[in-house]
């Protein structure tokens, strides 16, 4: 499903390069993990498969069912399916959340060629998913992330992926800055998503969001490359020892 | 958005997407071309008017020939030859006033064209799907829209009134202001000009001598008008101004809102459009108006395009009394208009919401007057002004409190957006209190969508006119909820259109 090669990330502004000739290849179905320490590239690596401006590929490349991922735009990437949960999502004032879901999901689906959803059948599908997810109606009014807690953020984040349904799920950090319960929902939230068509890569900080999303694979992220990969094991050992190994090979 | 996009995407800039630029082709009877009191007599004649209105007009008319075009506004364009105008044109197959059966069905077809049926059996077979559950609003409610009674305006003359036995009904009258110059002439004579003296600015003089239609609107006492009346004024004639002039009058305690909608052509030449607007609130009445005002905006130079000089002016004559305006203006050239109240009545209040709208090289300069006379009056305002492209967008208001208006309270929020670097927006207040016991307050904010937005917006698969769009129904909410329910969906697409190009 995605394969990426090589890949070499600068910054667009500055000389300085902050992925330094990554390789990852996910199938249908897997999860994979990417751990590693602050500033290791992780967020710049979901950016740049997502489509973000300040970013300039180098060398290498990421191909997304055999489609050249880095030559789209962004909202062509979501309609083939790439979402990307934000570690920091982004306020839109005026706009309720409610309203946003019924635009994106309708403008992907013009994009693909397919009918628009009728208000109540929308409707339906959006609470059902809200629902699982603790969202409430009173959220669901309010303008996209304005004054929304960090938890009721990554909340949000999980729900847009739920109802755009896409194929490639990836979420930054989406564990950071939840209490243990706030946790639980948002994985019981990508859980129900976990599918045989599905992938996902999961990127976090720390072990503790994989005993509850259980990764297939585990990398490891280390100054702009996966200086390691394994199963779900990988983890515990780097819950125990740190990043401090990883970080000593790559200097 | 990094700044060399920006400056690119201006560069693409492209607003010739104006959807409503087709031309009817029809026989049209014209007064000669140009100005002098001739011309004022023949529009008054042609009207079948009475003698005391021709006797206003040519006064009104010789007032502006020593009046100066006014130039204190944020606007910059070729001086207006006003010998080279047509000042009265009107449909050939309209020369005798018809009914519903018997319109041109050419005129018939530019109303469809326009979305706008004026069959009354094609409204009810809900042609406009009015009554049809049509749109969500923001509580993912959905919204039916109720009926709406339109009076027709094409160039010079009201084509039609719908809806109008069942208004007589509730007593409303609802016509031309022609016909109720015919008609009813008392009522006219008492109010016409009672809040916009014929000679109260360069514009409104020029409308007072030579206007030749518009709509009329009286609602007697403790009278709730059973469904929002709307006028849709259309210029399709070269080289023709429109002068159209709206008079309303609620009487007390009763109740109307009513909205009106423009369009013209996609001409090379600029158009002119001067309209006078009164209101007249009595005790407990309240006039809710609401205007769309989506006028030829020229093309993406600047080329053509309707020049909208327009003064609307409401009096809350009456003890608790209410008027508020509420525009949305996407289109014109060169927008001057001040929809203002006059806070006469004790406990009177007006409202301002406004959304202007500026794209290619449109140049806006409109905001409001509130004029506190009466005691304990209030007023609110709402402002929000987008720019785009190299427009120019000004919001310019005044609020003031005569010595007597103990307690006079203002709220003032101005808030500008601003799309790409290279337009420009500008907030210009005036504050005059002349009581102590005056509470005004103001908030301004300007801000921009950011590229953080953007991103955010695209990655979940809108493009970015439709992050725009989106951006923007968010900025305009709060006023957008200001316009009847029926409006409101037809209102957001325009945004949408309006801004399309605004981004590459
Ligand atoms: N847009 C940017 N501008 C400047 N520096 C950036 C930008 N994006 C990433 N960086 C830098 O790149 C490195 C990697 O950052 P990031 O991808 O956010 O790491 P992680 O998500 O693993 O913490 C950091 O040193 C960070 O400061
Ligand atoms: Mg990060």
């Amino acid at each position: 499903m995605l394969k990426i090669e090589n890949l070499h990330v600068k910054l667009e502004d500055e000389n300085r390069e902050i992925l330094k000739g990554l390789s990852l290849s996910v199938k249908p179905g897997e999860v994979h993990a990417i751990m590693g320490p602050n500033g290791s590239g992780k967020s710049t690596l979901s950016y740049v498969l997502a489509g973000r401006d300040g970013y300039e590929v180098t060398e290498g490349e990421a191909m997304f069912n055999g489609e050249d991922l880095l030559a789209m735009d962004p909202n062509t990437r979501a309609a083939k399916g790439v979402f990307l949960a934000f570690q920091y999502p982004i306020e839109i004032p005026g706009v309720a959340t409610m309203q946003f879901l019924k635009v994106a999901l309708n403008a992907q689906r013009k994009a693909r060629g397919e009918k628009e959803l009728s208000i109540p059948e929308f409707m339906r599908f959006v609470k059902d998913r809200a629902a699982k997810l603790n969202i409430s109606q009173d959220m669901l009014k309010r303008p996209v992330n304005v004054g929304f807690s960090g938890g009721e953020k990554k909340r949000a984040e999980v729900l847009q992926m739920a109802v755009l349904e896409p194929s490639l799920c990836i979420l930054d950090e989406t564990d950071s800055g939840l209490d243990i319960d706030a946790l639980k929902v948002v994985a019981d939230g990508v859980n129900a998503l976990r599918s045989p068509v599905r992938a996902m890569i999961v990127i976090t900080h720390y072990q503790r969001l994989l005993d509850y999303i259980v990764p297939d694979f585990v990398h490891v992220l280390s100054a702009g490359k996966i200086v390691k990969s394994g199963g779900k094991e990988l983890a515990h050992e780097l819950e125990k020892n740190g990043y401090a190994d990883y970080a000593e090979k790559v200097a | 958005m990094a700044d060399q996009d920006t400056i690119d995407l201006v560069k693409t800039i492209e607003v010739d997407k104006y959807k409503y630029g087709f031309e009817t082709d029809i026989e049209s009877d014209y007064a000669p071309k140009g100005l002098n009191e001739d011309i004022v007599r023949f529009i008054s004649a042609k009207k079948g008017e009475p003698a005391w209105m021709l006797e206003w007009r040519l006064e009104a008319y010789r007032a502006w020939t020593h009046m100066e075009e006014p130039t204190w506004a944020k606007v910059h364009y070729p001086k207006i030859d006003f010998q080279d105008l047509y000042y009265y044109a009107a449909p050939k197959s309209m020369a005798a006033p018809k009914s519903l059966d018997e319109i041109d069905p050419k005129l018939l077809e530019t109303y469809a064209k326009l979305g706008i049926p004026l069959k009354e059996q094609e409204i009810l077979a809900g042609v406009r799907k009015q009554g049809e559950k049509s749109t969500l609003d923001d509580d993912g409610n959905e919204v039916t829209a109720g009926r709406v009674a339109i009076d027709a305006v094409f160039d010079s003359v009201s084509v039609v009134t719908t809806f109008k036995a069942e208004l007589a009904k509730a007593g409303v009258i609802f016509c031309s202001i022609s016909e109720a110059l015919r008609e009813h002439p008392i009522l006219v004579k008492q109010y016409l000009g009672s809040v916009v003296p014929a000679g109260d600015n360069y514009y409104a003089a020029l409308n007072a001598g030579v206007f030749s239609d518009g709509s009329f609107v009286y609602v007697p006492p403790g009278v709730r008008c059973p469904m929002e009346l709307s006028t849709y004024f259309r210029m399709n004639a070269k080289n023709t101004g429109q002068f159209e002039r709206t008079l309303i009058i609620a009487d007390k305690g009763s109740y109307v809102s009513y909205l009106e909608g423009c369009t013209a052509p996609t001409r090379e030449e600029s158009q002119l459009h001067a309209a006078v607007v009164e209101l007249i609130a009595l005790d407990d009445a309240e006039i809710k108006y609401s205007t769309v005002q989506n006028w030829y905006p020229g093309d993406a130079e600047g080329k053509g395009g309707v020049y909208n000089f327009v003064t609307k002016r409401g009096d809350c004559r009456g003890a608790r009394s209410k008027i508020s305006w509420t525009q949305v203006e996407t289109g014109s050239a060169i927008t001057w208009k001040y929809p203002s109240c006059i806070l006469r009545g004790e406990s009177s209040r007006g409202e301002f919401y406004s959304i202007a709208i500026s794209n290619g090289r449109q140049q806006v300069d409109s905001g409001t007057k509130m004029i506190h006379l009466g005691k304990n009056s209030s007023s609110r305002i709402v402002s929000k002004g987008i720019a785009a492209g190299r427009s120019d967008n000004t919001y310019r208001g005044l609020v003031s409190a005569h010595r007597k208006a103990l307690n006079a309270r203002n709220f003032t929020q101005c808030d500008s957006l601003l799309i790409g670097d290279q337009c420009g927006a500008h907030t210009v207040p005036y504050i005059e209190a002349k009581t102590s016991t005056a509470i005004f307050e103001h908030e301004a904010t300007t801000s921009k969508i950011s590229d953080d937005q953007m991103f955010y917006c695209m990655s979940r698969g809108l493009s970015q006119e439709e992050a725009v769009a989106l951006f923007v129904n968010g900025f305009v909410r709060d006023v957008l909820q200001q316009l009847p329910m029926e409006f409101m969906a037809e209102t957001q697409k325009l945004i949408g259109i309006s801004l399309e190009g605004s981004v590459g």
